[in-house]
C-alpha cells in the first residue's frame, strides 16, 4: 500500500507541474486574448442585464460591453458560462472582462481588477406568497433554507449569516427559483432586477420590501491588463457623461415602471 | 533531485506560492471541509445507488433472459401473458433510462417527478440507482445468457425448478463471468455522481466548486478533488481484482 501512495503522491505532482508550466506560458502583451476581440464572459440567466433572446444573448451588460467595445474599436465575442467561472476563466486568461452583474467584494479584489461601476444592483429576498417570512431578520434567526446562485454575493453574506447548512446553491438563479416554487426552500437571496423577472414569471412569489443589501456592479479584468482596464475606464467614463449608460439602464428597466 | 540544480526562479517563486494556496484553498475558514462532507455524501449516495442498481438490474436480468430462453416453449396462457408484459416494461425502462443522458434524469427526478421532496440525497440514490439499474442488468444479462445451456439441463436433471438452477446454478457462474463488467460500472456511477451539484446537493465536486467560487482559484481544489475519486477508484479496483482472485479458487 505505501508503494501505491507513493505512485499517487508522485503522479499527482507531475500532473500539477505540467499544469503550472501550462499556465506560466499565457502573459504576453497583447492588449486583448484574441486580436481585435473583447471577449466577455457572462452567465445568461441574468434577467434583465443578460439573457437569452432567441439564440443570442442580450440585456444591459451585453449592450454595455457591446458599446465600449466598439469606443475601442473591437468586435464583442461572448461566452456563456457559470457564474462560478467567469472570474477563474478571466484570471487564467481565457476571457478579457467578465461582466455578469458582478458585485465588487474585497475577496473579488484580490483575484482580479474591477472597473469603475456601472450600475447598482440590490440584494432582495423572495419568498412564497403568505411565508412567515416577513424581512431579512425573520430569514437569518428562523430554522428557513435559502436557495442562492452559487459564488453570486447572495451566496457569500448567507453563507456567512446562516451557515452552509441552510444554504442550498444552484448554478442558475432560475433554478433556485424554481426550488422556491415546488416549496424545496423557504427563501431565495438574488439581485433585485432578475428577482423582478422571476417573479413575474412565476405566480405565488413575492419580493420581501426590505433589501437585503446594496451594491454596486462592475466588470472583472486579469490583474496584468492594466492598459485594458484603463481603456475600459475611459469609455465608461465618456459612456456616463454622455447619457449612454443611463439611457441602456432606462430601456431594461424603466423607471417608471 | 532537486538538489543536483540550481532552481530555476519560477520554480521556487511557484513552490513558495503553492502553500499560500494551500492555506487559502483548505485551511482558511475550514474550507476543506466543503471536501470532506461532499466525500461523504458522494460515498452515501454511490453506496445506495449501487445496491438499487444491483437489485433492479438482476431484476430485470431474469425478466429479460428468461423471456429469451423459455417464451418460445411456453404454452399461450396467463403464464406467457404475464411474462410478455413484463417484457415489456423492463424493454421500455431499458431503452428510456440507456437513451438520455444520467444529469437530465436527475433533474427531471429533483424538478418535476419528486418536485415536493426536499431530501436531496433520497432523490440522488433514486435517480442514478435508477439510471444504474439499466446498465447493470444487461450486463447481468450478457453473464446468464453465456452460461451453456447444459447447466440448465443439469440443473432440470437433477431437479430443481427453474428459479432454482438460477440461484445456485446459473447466477454464481454468470457472476463469476460480469464482474469486471460491473466493477466498471460502478467505477463509472461513482464518477457520474460529480454531476449531483446540479439539483443544489453538496457532493465531492460541488464541495471543490464552492471552494473555487470563493478563492477564485481553479488549480488546488479541482486537483484535490480529481486526486480523491482517483484513489477511491484504484481502492476499489484493487478489492474487485482480490474478489475476482478469490472467485477463479473454483476453476483448475
Amino acid at each position: 500500500m505505501k508503494n501505491l501512495l507513493t505512485k499517487v503522491v508522485s503522479a499527482a505532482l507531475i500532473g500539477a507541474m505540467g499544469l503550472a508550466l501550462a499556465g506560466c506560458a499565457g502573459s504576453s502583451n497583447k492588449l486583448t486574448v484574441e486580436d481585435g476581440k473583447l471577449i466577455m464572459a457572462t452567465n445568461a440567466f441574468f434577467p434583465p442585464y443578460e439573457f437569452y433572446e432567441g439564440d443570442k444573448i442580450v440585456g444591459i451588460d451585453q449592450e454595455i460591453a457591446a458599446e465600449v467595445a466598439t469606443r475601442l474599436g473591437l468586435e464583442l465575442e461572448i461566452q456563456d458560462v457559470e457564474f462560478d467561472s467567469i472570474i477563474t476563466g478571466v484570471q487564467a486568461g481565457k476571457y478579457d472582462i467578465g461582466c455578469a452583474g458582478m458585485t465588487v467584494t474585497e475577496d473579488r479584489l484580490k483575484s482580479v481588477n474591477f472597473t469603475t461601476p456601472y450600475a447598482t444592483g440590490i440584494q432582495v429576498i423572495i419568498v412564497a406568497d403568505g411565508s412567515d417570512i416577513a424581512d431579512a431578520d425573520a430569514l437569518i434567526a428562523g430554522d428557513y433554507t435559502v436557495g442562492v446562485q452559487q459564488g453570486t454575493t447572495g451566496d457569500i453574506y448567507m453563507s456567512d449569516e446562516v451557515g452552509d447548512d441552510r444554504v442550498e446553491r444552484f448554478n442558475k438563479g432560475a433554478d433556485a427559483v424554481l426550488a422556491l416554487t415546488n416549496g424545496q426552500v423557504d427563501a431565495v437571496v438574488i439581485d433585485n432586477e432578475p428577482a423582478n423577472a422571476f417573479v413575474e414569471a412565476n405566480e405565488g412569489l413575492v419580493i420581501l420590501d426590505t433589501p437585503y443589501a446594496v451594491e454596486d456592479y462592475a466588470m472583472c479584468l486579469n490583474k496584468d491588463n492594466e492598459e485594458l482596464l484603463n481603456k475600459i475606464n475611459d469609455a465608461l467614463k465618456a459612456m456616463t457623461d454622455d447619457g449612454t449608460i443611463a439611457a441602456i439602464i432606462e430601456k431594461y428597466i424603466p423607471s417608471n415602471g | 533531485m532537486i538538489c543536483c540544480f540550481d532552481m530555476p526562479a519560477w520554480l521556487s517563486e511557484w513552490l513558495a506560492g503553492i502553500g499560500d494556496e494551500f492555506i487559502l484553498n483548505f485551511v482558511k475558514d475550514d474550507r476543506y471541509m466543503y471536501i470532506v462532507k461532499g466525500l461523504g455524501l458522494t460515498l452515501e449516495v454511490t453506496f445506495f445507488a449501487v445496491l438499487l442498481g444491483i437489485a433492479l438490474g438482476i431484476i430485470c436480468a431474469i425478466v429479460r433472459s428468461t423471456y429469451d430462453k423459455i417464451s418460445v416453449e411456453m404454452r399461450p396462457g396467463f403464464g406467457k401473458a404475464v411474462l410478455s408484459f413484463l417484457n415489456a416494461v423492463t424493454n421500455l425502462y431499458l431503452t428510456v433510462i440507456r437513451g438520455t443522458p444520467v444529469v437530465v434524469q436527475l433533474m427531471i427526478a429533483y424538478f418535476v417527478i419528486f418536485a415536493s421532496s426536499k431530501n436531496k440525497v433520497l432523490v440522488a440514490i433514486l435517480a442514478f440507482g435508477i439510471n444504474s439499474g439499466a446498465y447493470v442488468a444487461e450486463i447481468i444479462r450478457s453473464g446468464i445468457m453465456s452460461i451453456d445451456q447444459g447447466q440448465f439441463e443439469a440443473g432440470r436433471s437433477l431437479g430443481f425448478n427453474y428459479v432454482q438452477t438460477m440461484i445456485y446454478i446459473i447466477i454464481p457462474q454468470a457472476f463469476k463471468n460480469v464482474l469486471p463488467a460491473l466493477a466498471n460500472e460502478f467505477i463509472v456511477l461513482l464518477k457520474e455522481t460529480s454531476v449531483s451539484g446540479y439539483i443544489g446537493l453538496e457532493d465531492m465536486t460541488k464541495g471543490g466548486d464552492i471552494i473555487r467560487s470563493r478563492t477564485y482559484s481553479a488549480f488546488m481544489p479541482l486537483l484535490a478533488v480529481a486526486a480523491i475519486y482517483l484513489v477511491i477508484v484504484m481502492f476499489f479496483s484493487k478489492m474487485v481484482s482480490l474478489l475476482e482472485r478469490r472467485l477463479r479458487n473454483s476453476e483448475r
